[in-house]
């Protein structure tokens, strides 16, 4: 059982967010870069099934030109070896689709695992390209997830509710957040992952056809204001829910 | 003449919110370029019968897709179909609804025509004859504008966000050509969870009660159930990132940046101080309202209308409140 998991480089969720003096870039002065949430979700639970299983291998592959610390971080965690394709992901979300693509068909992954979205581009969409790409199955926003007799059984998060989804192997699944919590490197991760394969590689990604024409921040809301206090102030909200803002 | 395909959804034999959205924003960008819409629908037979209520949105041509094991999404199946069809048909845009569905078959439509894709744009614009899309990305911190350089621009559609309007059409009803093959049905569903059965998305979903800490206890849900339930169809419970961390509440109703990013008409945070990245999932909602015991959480820094007090007290006063308009 091979399974590889995509992973990938983005800004922490409680950094500040500020745009470059270009007008197209986030500026990364004083920003964290971790890998994606979800993406080490996906982690977590291939080194699951793994362990369940006994035997297998554990592939994170990440394109970016700056990942490399995002899959040392992955080997050091337990992943058996990683796979780095140098280039820079933009928004062209089928570019990096199809330079993952061309690299998993090499690795023969029995199973794709990757985040449900990358928390910066906000796409959710490489997941089901590489598997069309790919040509196999792909079932998306899966929190929980078994492996019997070469097949899938996974619980999907939608419409507020859980969906029951079976599929043949090999497949993509992409993860979204699982009833467990990713593990924590330890030391002893830390130095073994300094002696586990690691492959350099140029992505093979094309030219982008997305265009970014610029980064704007969001506007600003008017100044709102304090309708009163407790339960009296009841009243009036709904008046003004009514008749000024004619929401409900 | 430019045509633009606009992707409609239906539910149990019930054409989704969605769908008017999406045809409303293609016959916006139609009249920009001088083009029509058309509009695409998946179901199980019987289908057909949904169709011309497509027109009122203003498609002219109402492409129905419809087959036995239709009656769930398929995303494989439904791709194959669509990408098919589109190939056929010389389209300048196809829009999507960034719902559940839409975000499982927009990007297999894509890799099969291999076009790039844009998800979840909250503006479409026409400048200088191409399409423009804004889009947020980390979660509404910041939007991006974006073009696409494909001969066919395929993109979805935040729901809640593109209003529908009515521009009444005689829409054509046409079959379209069912091409999936069982490759195509390896991944099947096989149980919906009766909990999931009619219940909306929190990213789908036009007026959103969010839960935060501040509730105390998932004891106290009921509370807030009650006020969703006095909202109406289309109103969802939504809850911050810690509640979800504390186990009260699934991580699918979780708002934030590593939740959903949501756009309702109304969105109510309870009990919620309001940390960057749960106010970055929810600004770009239409009126916010905020109840707060603590007068200086930052909700209120974004909130139009704020009351301070302990929502144990205030959001059964505003349930029945609510309950007393609809009975008025």
């Amino acid at each position: 059982m091979r399974i590889a998991v995509c992973i990938k480089r983005v800004p922490d969720t409680e950094s500040r967010i500020r745009i470059a003096d270009d007008g197209n870039s986030i500026d990364p002065t004083g920003v964290k870069y971790v890998v994606g949430p979800y993406g080490e979700f996906a982690l977590e639970t291939a080194l699951r099934l793994r362990e369940a299983a006994g035997e297998g291998e554990v592939v994170v592959i990440s394109v970016g030109a700056a990942a490399a610390e995002q899959l040392r971080a992955g080997l050091a965690m337990g992943a058996d070896r990683a796979i780095l394709l140098k280039g820079e992901p933009g928004m062209d979300g089928l570019a990096t689709a199809r330079a993952l693509a061309a690299e998993l068909n090499e690795i023969g992954a029995d199973l794709v695992l990757t985040g449900m979205k990358a928390t910066d581009d906000d796409q959710q969409q490489v997941g089901p390209m590489i598997a069309t790409l790919l040509g196999i199955p792909c079932i998306t926003v899966v929190a929980s997830l078994d492996l019997a007799d070469g097949r899938i059984e996974a619980h999907r998060e939608v419409d507020g509710g859980v969906e029951h989804v079976e599929s043949s192997l090999p497949a993509v699944v992409s993860i979204t957040k699982t009833g467990y919590d990713p593990r924590l490197a330890s030391l002893k991760g830390i130095m073994a992952a300094r002696k586990k394969p690691f492959e350099e590689k140029d992505a093979q990604l094309g030219e982008s056809r997305i265009r970014l024409l610029g980064l704007t921040y969001p506007p600003e809301r008017p100044e709102g204001r304090i309708v009163g206090n407790g339960a009296d102030a009841v009243p009036e909200l709904v008046r003004l829910l009514r008749e000024e803002a004619r929401v409900i | 003449m430019s045509r633009i395909l606009a992707v409609a959804e239906q539910r149990g034999g019930v054409l989704r919110a969605a769908s008017h959205e999406v045809v409303t924003a293609a016959r916006t960008i139609a009249e920009s370029i001088g083009g029509e819409v058309h509009a695409a629908l998946f179901g199980p037979p019987g289908t057909e019968s949904l169709a011309s209520e497509l027109g009122r949105s203003g498609a002219v041509a109402v492409h129905v897709a419809a087959a036995a094991g239709f009656e769930n999404p398929s995303p494989d199946a439904f791709a194959a179909t669509l990408a098919d069809h589109v190939r056929g048909e010389d389209y300048w845009a196809v829009f999507f609804p960034a719902s559940a569905m839409g975000k499982d078959l927009a990007p297999r439509v894509a890799a099969r025509l291999d076009v790039p894709l844009a998800t979840d744009a909250t503006a479409l614009e026409v400048e200088d004859g191409e399409l423009v899309i804004t889009r947020p990305i980390l979660a509404g911190r910041a939007f991006a504008r974006i073009s696409i350089n494909a001969g066919t621009r395929l993109v979805s559609l935040r729901p809640n966000t593109f209003r529908a309007s009515d521009s009444p059409a005689a829409a054509n009803v046409s079959a379209m050509t069912v091409t999936a093959t069982d490759e195509d049905r390896r991944a099947v569903v096989t149980e919906v969870a009766a909990a999931a059965a009619g219940k909306l998305d929190v990213a789908e979903a036009s007026i959103i009660v969010s839960g935060g800490r501040g509730m105390k206890g998932p004891e106290n849900w009921p509370v807030l159930e009650a006020l969703r339930d006095a909202l109406g169809s289309g109103a969802a419970l939504g809850a911050s990132r810690a509640v979800v961390d504390a186990g009260w509440r699934p991580h699918a109703e979780q708002v934030g940046q590593t939740g959903k990013t949501v756009s309702p008409n109304l969105y109510i945070a309870v009990a919620i101080s309001g940390a960057m990245q749960h106010l970055a999932g929810m600004r770009s909602s239409g009126t916010i309202v905020a109840i707060n015991k603590d007068a200086d959480a930052p909700i209120f820094k974004v909130a139009d209308y704020g009351i301070v007090g302990d929502a144990l007290d205030v959001v059964p006063a505003l349930t029945q409140a609510i309950n007393a308009l609809g009975s008025a």
